[in-house]
């Protein structure tokens, strides 16, 4: 691999974000994300393969150390700004269709719910995925998720609820969604969900950790 | 902060039962007074709350309210609190959540006339604000039904007043995923601080025009969601164990403000408030493995007053309905305390002492709990001059616990672990005592588009 890719990869893999950043101690002074990523494509690298070959493997790696318990979270929110940093210089070239992701993941909290710490982590790896985000934040009604999917045909939608007074508004939602789009796949999560209740609602996948949701959302990829 | 001192100052005086300043209820609870007692919290099955269910969720909380205490009857207690947090739409609607309340108050004084059973209900409304982004914390309209609940639950027989407010919230939930201790000292310290002074001001004088108990507020939205998080392996549990002790000066301004206690049950800094300021405190334990798991099974009950499940569905199980069954298993603990307390301090001292010991070294966050500890930090928690000040000294007391505890081989943390408490260490160095040197420090690292300042007096 290109050497630049492979400093660039370790930039996102340890979140560092650009030069100045002081995290992590063992990439001071060092070239971030935010300076690894104009050189390359600056250098003639293609934007797909920064994507596929530095941006994508660098937060699978950060997932599967999150996955077996290596890193926490900070440190994985560290690698999504990294990656962050690096999105931003190739946001143009997504703009002009020079890269393509795998797809848009559209994501919120369920009406009457306002937890959303499960569903940032969620929103977040699968973005590191390389996936194109749709975030709709908290108290999400059925008929904002069929509004999104409007402006998103094709997109996949991933509904999170912390309580048991709230998951029961995932049926509704998943009802209303099917009538819009009978295709769309649903993917479900949060503590009090289990994979029968996804099952009775007629949802796709419960994904039990961020990790399982990246999985799932990958295997639709491919 | 306003207390300077503690109350108790000396770990055996730090009890399960005894609090120095203990209330006494209208059916005639003395909370704090010798001894313990059961706090059962529950909650619905999985269901909507809508017009046409309300008959079925009155059924329910009857049927709670009836099956516990049929059971507490059965059982011989002394005395049961039940807890009524609202759903969303109870507070929203603030007659569902009235109506709640009669409906089990009507059953407490059936029980009380029929059996002499004496149970009181803590009516704790849920911080409805937390649905505005930024949170209007002062100007709201959300105030309005969420002190129409407290105020009509009152007379409809709600005599502890709980919450667990939100402020500061805004700033604590992405503070805790990146380990930001600044940003969590900012949280709770300054706009935690300043929310409760202005929410539990008004919330005793409630109490106090209608002769009720303000009880207390829990940082359940930030410590515990901490300790959750570390549970998952999320955050490092250091981190969670440094949240915990930093709450205390928020959670302390509600007893500032005039509440009395008890405080409530998922407020694990009740200990260190205890000692502070003598008021009894509801905790919770290996009761609550139904609502979350925690590593404080044990020790969290070492100076409880209350012992409490957090919650639980109303579903059946095989003996009987999950409200019932936890019942039950908070009577058994509650009375093998009072067992204990009923035979003299040196026996309930023992039982303290094993039911600290069976957990103190497992987790820092169960290390902090014990009564040494508790009054160690809380010593540190009130000897400077401003809250920063409070919650920085508190959880360098800690942090320095932890590493005693590491390196005399008692407790033993992943490398993972430990690699935080140099980082926590400097970070809080670096917090400044004063209020507005640090207000000035934090805002250029904050999204301010996230909170509005002048919401909290600021």
């Amino acid at each position: 691999m290109d050497d630049l890719l492979t400093k660039l990869l370790e930039a996102v893999e340890f979140g560092k974000v650009d030069k100045k950043s002081p995290y992590p101690p063992q990439l001071r002074d060092m070239d971030g994300a935010h300076e690894l990523t104009i050189n390359a494509i600056e250098s003639g690298i293609k934007p797909q393969k920064i994507l596929e070959e530095a941006l994508i493997p660098a937060m699978a790696r950060v997932g599967k150390k999150f996955a077996e318990c290596k890193i926490f979270v900070p440190q994985m929110l560290m690698s999504a700004r990294a990656m962050g940093a690096s999105m931003f210089q190739l946001k143009p070239f997504f703009a002009s269709g020079a890269i393509k992701t795998k797809g848009t993941f559209i994501v919120g909290t369920v009406k009457g719910d306002l937890h959303d710490i499960g569903k940032n982590l969620v929103s977040m790896m699968v973005e590191g995925g390389g996936w194109s985000i749709v975030d709709l934040g908290v108290d999400v009604g059925s008929d904002r998720f069929v509004e999104a999917l409007k402006s998103n045909p094709g997109a996949v939608v991933g509904l999170s609820a912390l309580l048991t007074t709230t998951m029961v508004n995932m049926g509704e939602i998943v009802s209303t969604i099917r009538e819009y789009a009978p295709e769309t796949k649903i993917l479900i999560g949060g503590a009090p969900v289990t994979a029968e209740f996804c099952q009775n609602i007629g949802a796709d996948f419960y994904a039990p950790d961020p990790q399982k949701a990246v999985e799932y959302m990958n295997k639709l990829a491919s | 902060m306003k207390f300077k001192s503690l109350i108790i100052d000396d770990p055996k005086k730090l009890m399960f039962g005894i609090a120095p300043k203990p209330v006494k209820t209208r059916r005639g609870l003395i909370i704090g007074g010798g001894q313990v007692y059961s706090e059962l919290n529950f909650t619905l099955p999985m269901m909507s709350i809508n017009q046409s269910t309300l008959e079925q969720v009155f059924a329910h909380y009857r049927e709670i309210a009836e099956g516990a205490l049929e059971h507490a009857v059965h059982m011989n207690s002394k005395g049961v609190v039940l807890e009524f947090e609202t759903l969303l739409e109870m507070t929203k609607t603030p007659s569902i959540g009235v109506e709640i309340v009669r409906i089990m108050n009507e059953i407490c004084e059936s029980y009380f006339q029929k059996y002499g059973l004496v149970s009181e209900i803590r009516l704790t409304p849920n911080d409805l604000r937390e649905f505005e982004r930024p949170a209007h914390q002062r100007s709201s309209s959300h105030l309005e039904p969420m002190f129409e609940l407290f105020e009509q639950g009152m007379i409809a027989g709600g005599d502890l007043l709980s919450i667990e407010s939100t402020g500061g919230k805004e700033v604590s939930d992405e503070a805790l995923m990146m380990c930001d201790v600044k940003g969590m000292v900012f949280a709770l310290a300054v706009l935690g601080v300043r929310d409760m002074q202005f929410l539990w001001r008004k919330i005793v004088a409630l109490a106090n025009k209608h002769g009720k108990i303000a009880a207390g507020d829990s940082a359940c939205g930030f410590a515990n969601t901490a300790m959750v998080l570390a549970e998952k392996k999320y955050i490092p549990k250091v981190f969670a164990t440094i949240v915990r002790v930093i709450s205390v000066v928020r959670s302390i301004v509600a007893m500032e403000e005039g509440a009395v206690g008890p405080d409530k049950d998922c407020g694990y800094e009740g200990p260190f408030l205890k000692a502070i300021t003598g008021i009894p405190i509801s905790m919770e334990g290996k009761t609550a493995a139904c609502a979350h798991l925690s590593p404080l099974g044990n020790i969290a009950s070492a100076c409880a007053d209350l012992w409490s499940n957090e919650s639980v569905q109303n579903i059946k199980l095989l003996s009987g309905m999950a409200p019932v069954a936890y019942l039950e298993q908070l009577e058994y603990d509650v009375r093998l305390m009072n067992a204990a307390l009923h035979a003299g301090h040196a026996h309930a001292h023992i039982l303290q002492q094993l039911l600290v010991a069976s957990d103190v070294y497992t987790d820092p966050q169960a290390l902090i709990l014990s009564p040494e500890n508790v009054i160690r930090i809380s010593r540190e928690l009130v000897k400077g001059d401003s809250y920063i000040a409070n919650a920085k000294n508190g959880a360098l007391a800690a942090l320095d616990i932890i590493e005693e505890a590491l390196h005399s081989g008692k407790m033993m943390l992943a490398e993972m672990e430990t690699n935080y408490i140099p980082i926590l260490r400097e970070d809080l160095n670096s917090i400044p005592d004063n209020e507005s040197d640090f207000i000035a420090m934090m805002l250029p690292l904050l999204d301010e588009s996230k909170f509005t300042l002048s919401e909290y007096g600021l």
